[in-house]
C-alpha cells in the first residue's frame, strides 16, 4: 500500500483553518525571524483520500471485533459498545485536566469511586489511577517499595523475580536500582519454596509475584511464599496481570500481597488500541498507603477535591492524574457486571482455558498437565521434533485460519510456547472452531510441513523480514 | 551444519575463540557454533579501544532479533582494534564467524590465561554434550 | 450484564469435557481459607440502559465550561471530523499491540507514518511509536542520558512544566540521579549563564522546554552547545504541539532528544489523559531510545511492509538491562495524531499562526486592563503571563461564568504572586475574549 506521503499533492488538504476574526499580526515582528521554522513538510491530501488511506490500512488489521483473538497473558476480551459510548460522552471528553475541582465534580467523584471499588474487589486499602499502564503500575509499586524501605532506613538492594516472569517485572526492578535475582519454579510450575527460603534475606526488598503466573497456574504454596518474604520484613508485589482469573473467588489482599498493579485493558474490558492506551492503578495494603502518588482526591463530603499534602509519597508518575478516558470505560463495565458479572467473568474465563487445554492436550505437548486458570499454555516441542515444524509456524498458519495468533515463545522457561487465553467472552463453537484448526495444523505440519512453514499464505504482506529491518532500520520515510 | 573449530587457536565455554598472533596479542571473536545458536545476527555493539578488561568481563554484545548476548573477554587485557566492518555488516559473523567475522584484538595481560581455555578437540566435546 | 455467551447447556457440557462436576472444581488451587463466598461491598449489576443513565448522570455532575483560558500542558484545540471516524474503527481500537506484522499492518504502517511527521515536525531524524505522556517522556529521556553516559546528574530550567520537574524528579530519585534547578532571567528565558555555571562532566543532560511553561520560546541552539561542550545531552520540551507548525523546531537547533505532549494532535482534554508522548531523537540514539518502534522492510516476494522492530532495547528482551520498562504505549493516540497532521497538513502552519493572533489579541486586550503588567518580555506562542491586582479574585469572577479561568503561577512559582498564564488557542473566539475580559473588568 502507499503511504500518506506518496498520496501526497501539494495544494490540497483535508482539514481547513477559520479565517481570524481577530487582527492579523505580522508574525516576524511579534515571534522574530529565528525563531520561526524554515519548512513545514506534511502530507496534503483530500478528505476523501485521507479516509480511503486509513479505512484501507484498517483493513489490514485485526481486532477481537474481527474474531478470536487468544494472546496469551494480554486478555483480549470483548471491548463492550456501551462503554465507548459513555467515555464519548462531552461531559468525560471535554473537561481541561487544570479546570478548578468545582467542575469536575462528576469526574472526581467516578475517580474516587472507582478506587474504593478496586480497593474491593482486590482487598487493598487503596488505590491510585495514576500510571499509564500496566508497567508504568508496576514502576510504581516497585517505587512504593523503594521508598518504604527508605523511610525505615533499611538498605536492601535485592528483589526477587521468578524466571516466569513478564520481563517488564525485571526491567521495573532495576529502573528502581534494584539488583534483580531470580527465583526458580518447581516441577509443578509454582515457585520454588526451598530456592526462595535460601533466596530470602534481610537484603532482599521483596518478590514480584504474577498469581496465577505466566503458565495460567495459581500458586498453590502462596500462603508460605507470603509468610517467608514477610518473615524477613520483605514485601510482597502482585503483577496483575492475570487478574481475570480470580475476579470474585479471591483477593490479592487477602493472599497477603502489600502491592497489586493492574491493567485495564485486560481485566476491565478497556480496549488496547493497537498498542494503548492502557491504564495500570496499583492497590496497597495499609503499611504502603502513605506512599502513594500525589495527587490523591479526598472526599470532603459531599463535596471531592484533588490533595498533594502527602509528605511521604513517591511524587509525580506523570502529568495530571492518569488516563482518565480509559478509566471511564473500565469504570463503567464494573458498574454493569457487578458483583454477579465480574465473578461470572472469572468463572468462564476459566472453564473456557481448561476447555481448550483439554481438547488440546492429545495434540500438542502439555508441560504442566494440571488444572489452569485463565490460560493454558502448551510446547510445540512435538512438531518441532515430527517434522521441523515450529511455534511461530503454527502461529503464523494460524491467521490463514481466520484467528489471532496465542502469545509464543513466552513464557520463556516453555520451550516452543504457545500461551492460549481465550476469555470469558468467546462462546463454545467458537473454541470448538479454534480447536478444530489447532488439530488441523497439527496434522498439516506432520503431513505438508512445508505449507505451516510457509503461512501466512492470505494475508497482504507475506512473513516479513525482521532481519532487514533490524540490520538496516528504517523508521521514518525520506523522501526519494 | 556448524563449520569444525580451527585448530590454530583456542576456545573458551562461552563460546568465544581466541588466536595467539604469538606478539603479546591476540584476536577474538565468537564460534560458528555459538553464531548459529544466535542465529542472524543484526548488530554489534563493540567496545572502545583502550579499554581494559579482566578475564570474563563482558567485551562486546551481539544482538539478533529477538536475543541480545554478551560476549565475554576470554583473556584479559586492553582492545588495541575493533572489527569495524561489522556496525555495517554484522552478519560477517555468520558467514564467518573464524576470520572475517573476528571481534576485537587485545594487548594480552597475562599470556598463562591461555592456558585455561580449551583445544579444538575439547571444544568439540563440549558442543557436541551442548547439542545433546 | 455482563458478555458471556455460555448457556447452560454449554457450561454443562464443556465442565463433562474437561471432566470437573462443577465449575467450583476449577479453583481448587486457591486455598480454602482464601476463597471469597461474596464480594463485599460490591454494586449488583445493571442493565446497558441503566448503565447508561447513571453514567449520563455521573457526567452531568461536571460543570463544562463555557471557555477555557488555561493551557499549562493540555490544550483545547478544534478536531476535525475525520479523527474520531478513522480511530472509532474497531480494526485498529480492539487490536492489540502489533506482534503479528502480517495482520497487523494497519497500526504498522500508520505508526510509521506518524514516526516520520514527528521526526520531522520536531527537527530530528527519528522518533518512536509513544510515550505514557510529555511528562513521562521527558523523565525517560533523562534517564536513558544517565544510564548510557555513566553520569548521574540532570540539570533542568524552572522553567519546564512544574509536573514534568515533578516526574523527572520522582525518576531520577528511583535511579539514584540528581536534579539541579537552573532559574529563568526577567524576560522569561532561561538564564544561560547559570546554566553554564551548573555544567560539569558529572552532568547527563540539560531540560529545557519551548515555549517554556510561560509561554516563552528559548533561543535553544545556544543550551545544545553549551551541553555538548561539557559532553552532555540536551534533552528538549514543547507545550502546545501545535507551535510545532510555526516555530523551528529544537531538533533543528541542535538538540538531542525531542519530547514533548502531543495531545494537541488530535486528542481531545479528556481531564488529562490518555495523552501522548512524543518522543524524537537524533539517529544516533536509535539503538537506545525506549519503547516501540514500526520499521519498513519486506516480505518474501519483496513487497514493502512494517514490523516492530529493534526490540532487542525492549524489556522483554533486555529485562534487567533495558533501559525502560515501558509496554503498552499511547497507540490509538498516535494514530490520532497521524491523522490530523494528515488532514492539516500544511494548514497546520496557519492554525499556528491564528494562534498566534489570537493569543497576542487577548493579550493586548488584557493588558489594557486597569493594573495588568506583562511579566514576561520574550516572545511566546499561545500562553503568557500577566500580573494582575487580584489573581484569585479574577479566576472566581470567570469560574462564577462557567469559565475555566487562567493557571495560577503561584502555585509553583511563589515569585509570581498574582501572576495567571493565559492559553488563547482557535477555540477562542473574538466574543469570548471581549466576554471575558468584560467580566474581569
Amino acid at each position: 500500500m502507499e503511504l500518506i506521503f506518496e498520496l501526497s499533492k501539494p495544494g490540497r488538504s483535508t482539514a481547513d483553518v477559520s479565517a481570524s476574526d481577530v487582527p492579523v499580526v505580522n508574525i516576524e515582528d511579534v515571534i522574530g525571524r529565528q525563531y520561526l521554522r524554515d519548512d513545514l513538510d506534511l502530507p496534503e491530501v483530500a478528505e476523501i483520500d485521507l479516509v480511503r488511506h486509513y479505512t484501507n490500512l484498517s483493513r489490514r488489521n485485526f481486532g477481537v471485533d474481527l474474531g478470536f483473538y487468544p494472546l496469551g497473558s494480554c486478555t483480549m476480551k470483548y471491548n463492550p459498545k456501551i462503554n465507548e459510548n459513555v467515555a464519548a460522552l462531552p461531559g468525560f471528553t471535554g473537561l481541561h485536566p487544570n479546570a478548578s475541582d468545582e467542575f469536575a465534580q462528576g469526574n472526581l467523584q467516578l475517580m474516587y469511586d472507582m478506587q474504593k471499588l478496586l480497593s474491593s474487589i482486590f482487598g487493598m486499602a487503596e488505590f491510585t489511577l495514576q500510571p499509564a499502564a500496566g508497567a508504568h503500575g508496576e514502576l510504581t509499586g516497585v517505587m512504593m517499595i523503594k521508598k518504604y524501605f527508605e523511610s525505615k532506613g533499611q538498605k536492601r538492594p535485592i528483589i526477587l523475580i521468578p524466571d516466569t516472569a513478564h520481563g517488564t517485572n525485571p526491567a521495573s526492578g532495576a529502573l528502581c536500582g534494584f539488583d534483580t535475582i531470580t527465583l526458580r519454579s518447581n516441577a509443578e510450575g509454582g515457585v520454588d519454596i526451598e530456592h526462595l527460603n535460601s533466596l530470602m534475606t534481610e537484603d532482599v526488598a521483596g518478590l514480584m509475584l504474577t498469581n496465577p503466573n505466566t503458565l495460567g497456574l495459581f500458586e498453590r504454596n502462596i500462603e508460605q511464599v507470603a509468610q517467608i518474604v514477610h518473615s524477613k520484613g520483605g514485601l510482597l508485589y502482585g503483577d496483575g496481570a492475570n487478574a481475570n482469573a480470580f475476579l470474585g473467588k479471591t483477593r490479592p489482599g487477602d493472599l497477603g500481597f502489600d502491592v497489586i498493579q493492574l491493567n485495564l485493558h485486560k481485566t476491565f474490558a478497556t480496549p488496547h488500541g493497537g498498542g494503548g492506551p492502557g491504564s495500570g492503578p496499583v492497590g496497597v495494603s495499609e503499611a504502603l498507603v502513605n506512599y502513594l502518588p500525589v495527587p490523591r482526591i479526598v472526599k470532603n463530603d459531599p463535596t471531592y477535591s484533588w490533595s498533594a499534602s502527602f509528605p511521604d509519597t513517591i511524587g509525580r508518575v506523570r502529568a495530571f492524574y492518569g488516563n482518565f478516558n480509559v478509566i471511564v470505560k473500565a469504570y463503567t463495565y464494573i458498574r454493569s457486571l457487578g458483583t454477579e458479572g465480574l465473578t461470572r467473568a472469572t468463572e468462564m474465563a476459566v472453564l473456557n482455558a481448561n476447555y481448550i487445554k483439554e481438547k488440546l492436550k492429545p495434540y500438542y505437548d502439555l508441560p504442566y498437565d494440571r488444572v489452569c486458570m485463565h490460560e493454558c499454555v502448551f510446547s510445540g516441542n512435538r512438531q518441532v521434533a515430527q517434522s521441523g515444524v515450529h511455534t511461530s509456524d503454527i502461529a503464523k498458519r494460524l491467521i490463514d485460519f481466520g484467528y489471532h495468533p496465542p502469545t509464543i515463545y513466552f513464557p520463556l522457561i516453555v520451550p516452543e510456547a504457545i500461551m492460549i487465553e481465550p476469555t470469558e467472552t468467546e462462546s463454545k463453537e467458537t473454541l470448538d472452531a479454534f480447536c478444530d484448526a489447532m488439530i488441523a495444523i497439527a496434522q498439516e505440519a506432520k503431513e505438508n510441513p512445508q505449507r505451516v512453514k510457509d503461512a501466512p499464505l492470505s494475508t497482504p504482506v507475506s512473513r516479513l523480514d525482521e532481519v532487514l529491518a533490524a540490520r538496516k532500520p528504517d523508521v521514518c520515510w525520506k523522501k526519494p | 551444519m556448524s563449520k569444525s573449530n580451527p585448530t590454530d587457536r583456542l576456545y573458551s565455554k562461552d563460546h568465544e575463540w581466541v588466536k595467539d598472533n604469538g606478539d603479546g596479542t591476540a584476536v577474538v571473536g565468537i564460534t560458528d557454533y555459538a553464531q548459529e545458536m544466535l542465529t542472524d545476527i543484526v548488530f554489534v555493539e563493540l567496545p572502545p579501544v583502550g579499554k581494559k578488561l579482566a578475564q570474563g568481563d563482558p567485551m562486546a554484545v551481539v544482538e539478533s532479533v529477538k536475543s541480545v548476548s554478551d560476549v565475554y573477554a576470554p583473556v584479559s587485557g586492553e582492545i588495541i582494534d575493533v572489527n569495524k566492518t561489522l556496525e555495517e555488516t554484522p552478519e560477517l559473523i555468520n558467514q564467518n564467524a573464524f576470520g572475517e567475522g573476528w571481534i576485537a584484538k587485545l594487548k594480552l595481560e597475562n599470556a598463562a590465561e591461555l592456558k585455561l581455555l580449551l583445544n579444538a578437540a575439547d571444544y568439540d566435546a563440549l558442543i557436541k554434550e551442548e547439542k545433546h | 450484564m455482563d458478555y458471556c455467551p455460555h448457556t447452560s447447556d454449554d457450561i454443562a457440557q464443556m465442565q463433562e469435557a474437561i471432566g470437573v462436576g462443577s465449575i467450583e472444581e476449577l479453583f481448587a488451587d486457591i486455598p480454602q481459607k482464601f476463597r471469597l463466598k461474596q464480594m463485599p461491598d460490591m454494586p449488583a449489576s445493571l442493565s446497558e440502559q441503566e448503565t447508561l443513565g447513571l453514567m449520563q448522570a455521573m457526567s452531568r455532575k461536571n460543570i463544562m465550561p463555557r471557555v477555557t483560558l488555561t493551557g499549562a500542558g493540555a490544550y483545547a484545540h478544534f478536531i476535525p471530523a475525520v479523527v474520531g471516524h478513522i480511530v472509532g474503527r474497531a480494526e485498529f481500537y480492539t487490536a492489540y499491540t502489533p506482534y503479528q506484522a502480517e495482520i497487523s499492518q494497519g497500526v504498522l504502517q500508520a505508526i510509521y507514518e506518524y514516526q516520520t511527521m514527528i521526526a520531522h515536525l520536531t527537527g530530528t531524524e527519528i522518533a518512536n511509536a509513544s510515550m505514557y505522556d510529555g511528562a513521562s517522556a521527558m523523565a525517560e529521556a533523562a534517564v536513558l542520558c544517565a544510564k548510557t553516559s555513566n553520569r548521574s546528574r540532570i540539570v533542568v530550567a524552572r522553567s519546564v512544566h512544574p509536573q514534568y520537574r515533578q516526574v523527572l524528579q520522582t525518576y531520577c530519585w528511583a535511579n539514584g540521579y540528581t536534579i539541579s534547578e537552573i532559574p529563568y532571567v526577567a524576560n522569561g528565558q532561561l538564564d544561560v549563564a547559570a546554566m553554564q555555571r551548573a555544567l560539569d562532566d558529572s552532568v547527563a543532560a540539560i531540560v529545557v522546554q519551548s515555549p517554556n511553561f510561560f509561554g516563552c520560546i528559548e533561543d535553544i541552539a545556544p543550551m545544545a552547545d553549551a551541553a555538548h561542550a561539557c559532553g552532555a545531552l540536551l534533552i528538549a520540551g514543547f507545550t502546545d504541539g501545535t507551535s510545532l507548525g510555526i516555530l523551528k523546531p529544537a531538533g533543528a537547533c541542535g538538540a538531542d532528544f525531542v519530547v514533548g505532549e502531543g495531545q494537541s494532535f488530535g486528542n481531545p482534554l479528556n481531564y488529562g489523559g490518555p495523552y501522548l508522548g512524543v518522543f524524537a531523537a537524533r539517529e544516533k540514539f536509535l539503538r537506545r531510545i525506549p519503547g516501540r518502534l514500526a520499521g519498513a522492510t519486506v516480505d518474501k516476494n519483496g513487497k514493502r511492509g512494517f514490523v516492530l522492530t529493534l526490540q532487542t532495547r525492549e524489556q522483554h528482551i533486555r529485562r534487567e538491562k533495558a533501559t525502560s520498562n515501558i509496554c503498552s504505549n499511547e497507540a490509538l493516540c498516535a494514530l490520532a495524531a497521524g491523522v490530523y497532521l494528515a488532514a492539516l497538513g500544511k494548514n497546520l502552519g496557519k492554525l499556528a499562526a491564528l494562534n498566534i493572533y489570537k493569543t497576542q489579541y487577548l493579550k493586548n486586550k488584557l493588558l489594557q486592563l486597569e493594573g495588568w503588567k506583562e511579566v514576561f518580555s520574550a516572545p511566546v506562542y499561545n500562553e503568557f503571563a500577566l500580573r494582575c491586582p487580584n489573581a484569585r479574585a479574577v479566576n472566581a469572577k470567570l469560574r462564577a461564568e462557567g469559565i475555566i479561568g487562567a493557571y495560577d503561577l503561584q502555585k509553583d512559582y511563589p515569585e509570581l504572586d498574582n501572576t495567571l498564564l493565559f492559553c488563547a488557542t482557535e477555540m477562542l473566539s473574538k466574543d469570548d475574549m471581549d466576554r471575558v475580559v468584560e467580566i474581569i473588568k
